[in-house]
């Protein structure tokens, strides 16, 4: 007689309670970061090594190069997007665009770090260069 | 175990194998960093075939070796934060009872994720990664499940194989 999946995995109670569990987490970071993550054209924030290099508005296309072009960002119709890196595993490129406050795109071989804000604190967008 | 010495090096060529495998498939879930842990396998199986202090042992070894022949300096920080974790978090859910060997391979798959990204936040002094955090619970969630249902199997067959030798 075949076993059903069920029978054959010998899941046990508090194994259904982990994975309940680990969905509920994460079903509600989800939805924590959705709601009061919010949206609208704010600015993103480079950083290298932990140390702002630049502060660049998400409403305006230009081309940005990092940490003296290992890296290049891209921003085009309010979104960021990490286009060109020069470490091995490209996470960073392969990672989506960022266009929703407190998403950020990181590479962690060059130690770049590109976040995005709110709108609000954007006074430093004169800081761009 | 009859011969310790023997088994460790078996299960530590093993593991290195799983990472040199895994590192061959192309696999991307379109999510980077997230990989199915193949070695994984062989950790859990460690852990259930061996002391604790060996499968710590075999853990940290395999990381090293795998991170010096196919990573760099950054993947092994990484890796050996996920990997402690992973285990620690293993060996607990065993020790406390009620848990499946496919239950602790899901936590050891969710908090492997969790101490990298933890690593990966000090390193990169931010915070605001924690959007990610879903990502990899859900992530870890089911490469644990295939590796526990691969650790159950493994295990099952060890200890008939063992019983004959």
């Amino acid at each position: 007689m075949k076993l059903s999946i069920k029978e054959k995995l010998h899941l046990q109670k508090k194994d259904w309670f982990l994975i309940a569990l680990i969905l509920f987490v994460a079903g509600l970071a989800f939805f924590l970061h959705e709601f009061i993550g919010g949206k609208g054209a704010g600015c993103v924030t480079v950083k290298v090594e932990g140390e702002i290099q630049g502060v660049y508005s998400l409403s305006e296309d230009r081309e940005i190069e990092i940490n003296g072009g290992t890296n290049t960002l891209k921003i085009r119709n309010g979104i960021a997007d990490m286009t060109k890196a020069d470490c091995p595993d490209k996470l960073c490129v392969n990672q989506k665009a960022v266009s929703k406050n407190g998403e950020s795109i990181i590479c962690l071989p060059n130690k770049v770090v590109v976040t995005v804000d709110s709108s609000e604190n954007s006074e430093f967008d004169a800081v761009a260069q | 175990m009859r011969n310790r010495v023997a088994y460790f090096g078996m299960f530590t060529a093993l593991a290195l194998i799983f990472s040199y495998v895994e590192t061959l498939i192309p696999i991307s879930f379109g999510i980077p960093g997230v990989k199915l842990g193949l070695a994984n396998l062989i950790i859990v199986a460690a852990l259930y075939k061996m002391a604790l202090k060996e499968a710590y042992l075999l853990s940290v070894v395999r990381v090293l070796l795998a991170g010096f022949l196919f990573g760099n300096y950054f993947s092994i920080l990484y890796s050996l934060s996920g990997a402690l974790l992973s285990l620690s978090v293993m060996a607990l859910l065993k020790k406390n009872g009620g848990f499946s060997v496919i239950g602790v391979s899901i936590a050891g798959g969710v908090f492997h994720n969790i101490g990298q990204l933890f690593v990966a936040m000090l390193a990169v002094e931010t915070f605001q990664v924690a959007y990610y955090v879903p990502v990899l619970l859900v992530a870890g969630l089911l490469t644990g499940l295939v590796i526990g249902i691969l650790a159950q199997e493994l295990l099952r067959r060890l200890t008939w194989w063992l019983s004959q030798s």
